[in-house]
Parts: structure tokens; C-alpha cells; sequence
């Protein structure tokens, strides 16, 4: 039975108060073990590839750029190692983003936020920027004793200050910096901007990106993961209860109480907990919770409160990971006391492996059989035929040629179609009339004025499909293409 | 009434406006302090911008501001900034032969470019946009040509047009020989018959072959040739083709040969520059009918 609540004796919501709640700064313990050393090697990883990847030549042959990662925005080319894409191929970057997505899914089915942890960005230079903090200002009890003193100002105050906002801006502008060389050449980039020859946009770019990086790793820090970033709450609606996360084993953790206590008590065989309450996870979390309290959107899962936890549990000699990579059914599972079960092949996990897969394979597949050589075909409009003096009809199209092959290509064209058709080439004077033979420079595109012409009587049909084919003298590939022979 | 003013409303405790309709009185409700502050800030910013930039019209003229700023003359910078950027292209394509400028790919690219835009400000009323012609305006897209279609001799039509009164232009025109009396009505129907059979159009029953001969050779060879071949140096068409500037129908071979033609194109020498008219040349002599 309910009981009816008298609506005076509920306690009213404080709406004079103001909406915002103001941040609590967090001072993050320095930590070491096996997830901090995780997330160093990642680290140096991430922010090696990033920085020095523009670095890293290609040959290419002469004339096409030799750097392995390029953005040529005035020529319109993606390189990447091996493969040269056009604008018109930018769908592959769609397949791209799809498998990250579901690559995204599929970590998290499996553990949980892995990406926010060790790989995102803000992760990866948040965690730097504290490292700098920590080199120049001293650990957790250190910095916050000096951000208490704030209205003491010593020299040695004021040059850690100076010193830790330096070396935070030389990061930034060096992610800046790499940002806008892999739009040009890098080591004559790095000259030029050195040398102040660089073009505007480049220092506007890399202005920008330093603003970006110095605000979102040195000040908004967890705030991006907590009020800006949509995953963490896709990431909730997305996760089963099979999903590994950075748990709280409460199972063995409760209840909580001090060493001593818990010796004595175990003692008389009465039941006591692992956890001893010495706030350490606390103290090392970089988004300042307490992981005790359960999954919560503000954990990023980075793991350092197991680090934390597993020194404190080997200095008592308890068994490591209380804190660890586990879920609610084997927590259960454990307190009923049956063992453990982890079931990585689920549905979701299969189905997104699918997807990956699948995915992936038909943009290998599409890459690796992708023609080189292209042609398209725009017919005449206006007019759209064109009767000679003898009676005979002209057509008229416009035929673009593509070569994305690093050399130049000789090809000749054919066309089919129409009875006795002639074809002539604006500016082309082939060796071959009807066959006409055209160079088409690497790495570009040709337009071309083609005229197809027959005798109107042999062609009764008011439109006729006519095929181009383009055939390449060399190395015999050959791109086709369709369009029509229209009567007036 | 100013005591009206000050009076308060009782439930709002808000001063009225004072008027009062159905003895119902409007609360005094004042257009915000920010919003008439911006009103009187665009008065200073209308003032200021009469006194700095040109405004008021005068009688012949009008004010031209303190910086004597002139969107007409801004649109000059562009355009030299353009012919700037495009100049040295322009340049070659002033100095390149015709023939040299549809052999190389780049010049033929600028050229077509350059002629399609041109034809489409000056040629296309006549011509059409696609240059496919109308009744009495050539089609440029074929093979038949009233005055060459050699890239020298279409950028002398372009240059001097036909019957323009420029004093090189193309002369020459069909004379209006019914109507100047030269042939009777009869005979005009006989010779326009003559000249359908040339093209092995169908010809009238009854109508005397022979005398459609001479006829024709009596008063058109002259320009259009033996056999009707036509002439190029006197825009005489060719009679024997497919293709019919006015139409191939007897009545209007009937009307053409009673009244005449001379059909007018302008002279573009003088109005377009002579890099534009090469670029029209090689468009013209590029859509497909070129000799």
C-alpha cells in the first residue's frame, strides 16, 4: 500500500539557486603499474605517429610528392603510403568512418570505454599536460597546497607557473604545428615556418590548434568528457552486462574498514572487506570520482585507480585487483559463489565484427581493383545533332579522360555503335583517323572535343547507344563508357 | 493631460499612458533604453555614412564623400587584377597562329573557354547559344559554309562580318529578281523547281526541266556557279547540298528568289579585342564544322 504523501512535507527544490555547478579541480596522484605503463607506451605510440608521420617520405617518382601521408588540397590528392585517391574517391573515407564507428562498438562491447581511456585525443594530451604539470609543480598534496597559497606569490611560485605554461605552450604549438604539415611538404613546411616564409594560413592553422590544445588539455580537461563529448552517453545506451568495465569489486570490498580493523575482525572469523578506504583510486582519478560508487559517466575507464588500488592491496597483502576490468555478473556470480564467466563472443560483439569485416573487405576489394584509367562522357546539348551537308549526322561529346597512373598514358579510341561511324578529335591529327591517339600526362585529366559522324540512311533508329572504349596502347587495359548517337 | 500621465494603475501598480478608451486605460509601456539607444545610433551611423561615402544625388552629378570611394571604381581594380592573373594565358593566345592554338591542348582548353563565354554575350541572339542557327542564321555546327570554314576564313567573317559596311566586309547578295522585274512569276516557279532537283528534291508535275536549266544559267551561275557549287567569295550558297539557310520548299525558294537576301552579320572588329576574336575563331572552327 502506498501511503499518500502530503505534498507540504516533501522538501522543496532550491530553484533560486543557480543552475551551474561550479567545477571542483582535480589534482591527479601520480601512479605507477602495469595500466600506467599501458597508457605511457600508448601514449608516446599516439604522439609519435602523430608528430613525426608527416616526416615519413614515399617515393613516389619524380614530380609526385614523396611524403607518405598527404593532404594536397590545392592539386585535390589524398596520399596515403601507396594509394593515391582522387576527390571523386572520397567515398572510401565513408568506409572508413563506418569501420571506426563500429570499431568503436566493438571495443566497448568488449571493454568498455578502451577509446576514452588510453586512445582519444583529449585523453592522450590531458594526460601529458598533467604529466608536465606534475614535472614542474609537484604531485597531488604539492599542487594543491600551492593553488591554496595562491595569494603568496615567491618568485620560485611565479617562475613554475611561467615554466609549466611554456612547456604546456610548446606542446600545443608543436600539435599545431604537425597539424598543417600534413598539408604540404613537411621539411620545407618546418623551414618556411621557421623562416617566416610560410604561407598565412599555415600560422592561422597552427594558432588555432595551440588555442585548441592549450584550453581543451590544460584547463577543460575531464569537462570535455563530461559535458561536451556525446560518448559516454552512447556509449551507456550501447553496453550489456557483459561488457569488461573498471569495476568496484564490491563483493569483496564491503564492508570497508582500516587494517587493523579487518585483521582483528577476520580474527573472529567475522565477515570484513578488502577495501581499507585510503581514497588512493580517488586520489589518482583524473576525472576526480570515486569508482567505488559504481559505473558513472565521468569515468573514462583509464585504469589507474586499479594501478592505485592493486599497490595498496600488495602493501597489506591482500589479493591484488579489487578494483579491476570485470561486470555485474560475475560480481554476482562470485557472491553466490560460483566462478567466474567471461562470454566475449556475444551478438553484438559477432554482429560488429561482421560489419567490420565486411565493410573493410569491400573497400580492400574496391581499392585493389579500381581502375587507373577512366573515361567519362558528356554529350552535346546544344545542339544535341547536327546535319551535314551531305546528309550525313554528327554528334558531338565531350570526353574526359582520367590517368591516375604515376606515368603517361598513350591511348586510342574507339567507338561502336552507329553504322560506319567516323570519329574525330578537336586539335588531334592521328595517324590513324578513326582511331584516334591521344597522350594523357600522369597523374591528371584530359578533355577532349569528340565527333562521332554516320551516314543518316544506314542508322534508322532515332537513338542509337554508342560505346566509347579507351584503350591503353601499352599495357592494353581499357576503361568504357556508353552513351547515345541521336538523329535530329 | 500630464496629470493623466502620472496616474497609476491600481492592480499593476504601473503608470497608464492616459488614454482611455471604454474606460480601459493602457499601461505605459516604453520601448526598451537599449533598443532607442541603437535607434539613435543608426541616425549618427546614417549621418556619418552620407558625410564619408557618396550619397546625395546633385543635379548633374552627387556627393562623393570624404574618401571619394567608388564601387564602379573597385570593379576596375578586379577586372585588372583579372586581366593581371590571365595575362600571360591571353598573351599567348594573341600571339599563337590559329592553326598552333588547336594543336596545343592548353591553348585549345583557354580558347573554347574564352570563345563560348564570348559567343554567348555577342553571337548567341543570332546564332543560338549552341550555335546551331535559326531560319536565316547559319547553324556553325555543320560542314556548310556561306563565306570558308578555314579558322583565316571564319575569323574574317567574325572580324568583318557580311554586309556590315565595314570597308572589308563580305559583299555580295541574291538580287530580287521578281520583284526588280528580271523574271516573270512563271519563271520563278520553273527555276525554283530547278534549283530543288540540284538536290534531288522533288520537282512540280508538269514543270519544264530544260527551261529551269536555262533560266538558271541565264541569271545564277553567275554567282552560284555551274551545277549551283556555290561561291564562297561572294556568300553565294551551295545549291546542290542538304542544307537550306531559309528552307528548301518551293514557296520559299519562290520568295527568295523574288525578293532577294542579304542577310547582315556585324563587324566585331573594333569591339571585341583581336585575342577574343581568335579565341571565337577556334570556338567556332572547334564545334565541329571547321574545314
Amino acid at each position: 500500500m502506498n501511503k499518500t504523501v502530503n505534498p507540504k512535507d516533501l522538501t522543496p527544490v532550491d530553484d533560486n539557486g543557480p543552475l551551474y555547478a561550479a567545477r571542483k579541480k582535480v589534482y591527479p596522484q601520480s601512479v605507477s603499474g602495469t595500466f600506467r605503463r599501458i597508457k605511457w607506451g600508448l601514449m608516446v605510440f599516439c604522439l609519435g605517429v602523430y608528430y613525426f608521420l608527416p616526416f615519413v617520405r614515399w617515393n613516389r617518382g619524380l614530380g609526385a610528392p614523396s611524403q607518405a601521408v598527404l593532404i594536397d588540397l590545392p592539386n585535390s590528392r589524398f596520399y596515403f603510403f601507396f594509394i593515391e585517391l582522387w576527390p571523386q574517391e572520397v567515398y572510401y573515407f565513408t568506409g572508413l568512418l563506418i569501420v571506426a564507428a563500429v570499431a568503436l562498438f566493438l571495443m566497448n562491447s568488449v571493454g568498455g570505454r578502451i577509446w576514452c581511456g588510453y586512445l582519444c585525443p583529449q585523453t592522450v594530451w590531458t594526460d601529458l599536460f598533467y604529466a608536465v604539470e606534475r614535472f614542474v609543480e609537484g604531485d597531488r598534496r604539492e599542487r594543491m597546497r600551492k593553488d591554496k597559497q595562491a595569494g603568496s606569490l615567491t618568485l620560485k611560485r611565479v617562475s613554475e607557473i611561467a615554466a609549466k605554461h611554456t612547456i604546456w605552450l610548446m606542446i600545443a604549438w608543436w600539435t599545431g604545428g604537425a597539424w598543417v604539415l600534413y598539408f604540404s611538404d613537411a621539411p620545407t613546411l618546418v623551414k618556411d615556418l621557421l623562416t617566416f616564409q610560410a604561407p598565412m594560413v599555415a600560422y592561422i592553422w597552427i594558432g588555432i590548434l595551440t588555442a585548441t590544445t592549450y584550453i581543451l588539455a590544460g584547463y577543460m580537461r575531464e569537462q570535455v568528457c563530461t559535458y561536451m563529448c556525446p560518448w559516454p552517453r552512447i556509449q551507456a545506451a550501447l553496453t550489456d552486462e557483459w561488457a569488461l568495465n573498471v569495476t568496484y569489486r564490491y563483493d569483496r570490498g564491503e564492508k570497508r574498514t582500516s587494517v587493523k580493523k579487518a585483521a582483528e575482525l577476520r580474527a573472529l572469523g567475522e565477515q570484513v572487506g578488502d577495501c581499507v578506504d585510503c581514497y588512493q583510486c580517488v586520489a589518482v582519478c583524473p576525472t576526480g570520482i570515486d569508482i567505488r560508487n559504481g559505473p558513472q559517466l565521468e569515468c573514462i575507464q583509464c585504469g589507474l585507480c586499479i594501478d592505485a588500488c592493486d599497490n595498496v592491496m600488495t602493501k597489506i597483502g591482500r589479493p591484488k585487483r579489487l578494483i579491476g576490468y570485470d561486470n555485474d555478473i560475475n560480481i554476482q556470480r562470485r557472491q553466490e559463489g560460483k566462478a567466474p564467466i567471461y562470454r566475449f563472443v556475444r551478438a553484438r560483439t559477432v554482429v560488429y565484427s561482421a560489419i567490420i569485416a565486411a565493410v573493410g573487405g569491400i573497400m580492400i576489394y574496391t581499392l585493389a581493383t579500381r581502375s587507373l584509367l577512366d573515361v567519362n562522357v558528356l554529350h552535346d546539348r546544344n545542339p544535341v545533332a547536327v546535319k551535314l551537308s551531305d546528309g550525313a549526322i554528327r554528334n558531338a561529346y565531350t570526353v574526359r579522360l582520367l590517368n591516375k597512373s604515376g606515368y603517361d598514358r598513350v591511348i586510342a579510341i574507339d567507338v561502336d555503335g552507329p553504322a560506319n561511324p567516323t570519329v574525330h578529335v578537336i586539335g588531334v591529327d592521328s595517324v590513324t583517323p578513326d582511331r584516334p591517339m591521344i597522350v594523357i600526362p600522369r597523374d591528371s585529366t584530359s578533355e577532349l572535343r569528340l565527333l562521332v559522324t554516320a551516314p543518316a540512311e544506314n542508322n534508322p533508329e532515332k537513338s542509337i547507344p554508342v560505346h566509347f572504349h579507351v584503350t591503353d596502347i601499352g599495357l592494353g587495359v581499357v576503361a568504357s563508357t556508353t552513351d547515345n548517337f541521336v538523329e535530329p | 493631460m500630464t496629470d493623466h500621465q502620472s496616474e497609476i494603475d491600481s492592480v499593476t501598480g504601473r503608470a497608464t499612458t492616459g488614454h482611455e478608451w471604454d474606460s480601459i486605460k493602457e499601461l505605459n509601456t516604453p520601448l526598451p533604453r537599449w533598443w532607442v539607444t541603437c535607434f539613435y545610433l543608426t541616425i549618427v551611423w546614417a549621418i556619418a555614412y552620407w558625410v564619408v561615402y557618396p550619397a546625395w544625388p546633385l543635379i548633374s552629378s552627387n556627393t562623393t564623400g570624404l574618401f571619394g570611394y567608388s564601387s564602379r571604381a573597385d570593379v576596375a581594380v578586379e577586372l585588372a587584377n583579372l586581366e593581371k592573373i590571365r595575362g600571360d594565358k591571353m598573351a599567348a593566345l594573341g600571339t599563337a597562329s590559329l592553326a598552333d592554338i588547336e594543336k596545343d591542348p592548353a591553348l585549345l582548353a583557354l580558347a573554347r573557354a574564352k570563345g563560348k563565354t564570348v559567343f554567348g554575350d555577342n553571337c548567341a541572339p543570332c546564332h543560338g547559344s549552341g550555335a546551331a542557327g535559326a531560319k536565316g542564321f547559319p547553324n556553325l555546327n555543320d560542314d556548310d559554309w556561306l563565306w570558308g570554314g578555314t579558322l583565316d576564313q571564319i575569323m574574317q567573317t567574325i572580324q568583318f562580318g557580311a554586309r556590315s559596311g565595314h570597308v572589308k566586309t563580305h559583299e555580295g547578295q541574291m538580287l530580287a529578281f521578281g520583284k526588280d522585274g528580271v523574271l516573270k512569276p512563271d519563271e520563278i516557279v520553273t527555276v525554283a523547281n530547278y534549283v530543288r532537283s540540284l538536290s534531288g528534291l522533288p520537282t512540280r508535275n508538269g514543270y519544264d526541266a530544260a527551261k529551269g536549266e536555262k533560266i538558271f544559267a541565264d541569271n545564277c551561275v553567275a554567282c552560284h556557279g555551274d551545277g549551283g557549287k556555290g561561291n564562297q567569295e561572294l556568300g553565294a550558297p551551295n545549291l546542290t547540298d542538304k542544307i537550306w539557310l531559309y528552307g528548301s520548299d518551293e514557296a520559299v525558294l519562290i520568295e527568295t528568289i523574288t525578293n532577294g537576301r542579304a542577310g547582315v552579320m556585324p563587324a566585331w572588329e573594333g569591339r571585341l579585342d583581336p585575342a577574343t576574336i581568335k579565341a571565337m575563331a577556334v570556338y567556332v572552327h572547334s564545334l565541329g564544322g571547321g574545314k
